[in-house]
């Protein structure tokens, strides 16, 4: 008995609105919808998300991680690009 | 007290509690990692109407039972559930037929009960109701795509879909009781949800490319303790440690 294996799916939850979706793990499904629903069953059952995001991992275009230094290094030495000097007021809230 | 209520309220409770515990039967056996979660989700929401019917319905009865003496201590005869759900799980698409003829039922009359005038019942209804919503997609999903699947998960589908079909007129039949519940304005009329339940499951098995079948002999008895002979078991399964170890606390 042969099988198709089940494309594998990266899953995004966020937990309010304001904030991004965070990455929290895959699922196996065999189509978009199914997809949803088995994010919703494995990732949201103890109340952590208002939304759910699927994508295909194939879909997913990662950063090599031996271009780390090529990539991420240069901005370590940047202090006047941080925003460090701002303080964001409470009352804005999550931005 | 009133024994319509009480009756009333400890069928629902008994629906969910069954049915439930079927699909906790599946832990551990589930098709997929995915699905094995999803099916105890599905079945702790289950249990956690069941509770809620149940502390009720000892509340209603006032003689001190609480939850676990009317789940673990009667026994069959006492149960009042439809026959539908006490039917073994068989193959997942027959645990897929069973659970949105069910939920397809189940979704609609909680949204009813929810805006009855017993303001406990309406309050539990409320809040299981946009639950059962994610159960009826969720098996609707899988009914569809098993039946429009390989010859093999439509042959399986169809054989489930052919076999339960004559526990569905259960879920639409009112003894006197409930129909003076009803009049009373505090049960939601079960006949009433019939033309909702036919327009989702024939959308549906439509999408699925199943035939729906004949409505023939539809057998009754559950909600009067009369059962199939798979309540037995499933009782005897569930309860043997409760029985064991009668009171124990953890």
């Amino acid at each position: 008995m042969s099988e198709t294996p089940m494309p594998l799916w990266e899953v995004f939850i966020r937990s309010h609105s304001g904030l991004p979706h965070k990455h929290c793990g895959s699922v196996h499904a065999a189509d978009a919808s199914m997809a949803l629903q088995a994010a919703r069953d494995v990732y949201t059952r103890r109340g952590e998300s208002i939304s759910i995001w699927v994508v295909p991992s194939n879909l997913i275009t990662a950063s090599d991680p031996a271009d780390k230094d090529q990539l991420f290094e240069p901005t370590g030495s940047k202090p006047y690009r941080h925003p460090t000097f701002y303080a964001v007021p409470d009352e804005v809230g999550h931005m | 007290m009133s024994a319509a209520l009480f009756s009333y309220v400890l069928g629902l409770a008994d629906d969910t509690l069954v049915l439930g515990h079927r699909l906790s039967e599946w832990s551990g056996l589930g098709p997929t990692l995915e699905e094995d979660i999803a099916l105890s989700n599905l079945a702790l929401d289950l249990i956690g109407q069941a509770r809620l019917c149940y502390s009720y319905a000892g509340e209603i009865e006032g003689q001190g039972r609480d939850e676990d003496a009317l789940a673990y201590l009667r026994d069959e005869h006492a149960y009042l559930n439809l026959l539908l759900v006490e039917q073994p799980n068989g193959d997942f698409a027959a645990t897929m037929v069973r659970h949105l003829l069910f939920a397809a039922f189940q979704a609609p009359y909680l949204e009813a009960v929810s805006v009855c005038a017993e303001p406990r019942l309406a309050e539990i209804a409320a809040k299981a109701a946009k639950e059962m919503a994610y159960h009826v997609r969720h098996a609707a999903e899988w009914v569809i795509r098993l039946a429009d699947g390989t010859e093999e998960s439509h042959a399986r589908t169809r054989i489930a879909l052919e076999e339960l079909w004559m526990y569905t007129g259960e879920m639409f039949a009112m003894d006197a009781p409930v129909r003076a519940l009803v009049a009373q304005g505090l049960a939601a009329d079960r006949e009433k949800i019939k033309p909702a339940w036919d327009a989702s499951i024939d959308r549906i098995l439509a999408q699925a490319t199943l035939q729906r079948p004949q409505d023939r002999w539809m057998p009754l008895g559950g909600r009067q303790g009369r059962h199939t002979e798979h309540l037995g078991h499933l009782l005897a399964e569930m309860q043997v440690l409760h029985r064991a170890h009668p009171g124990a606390k953890w």
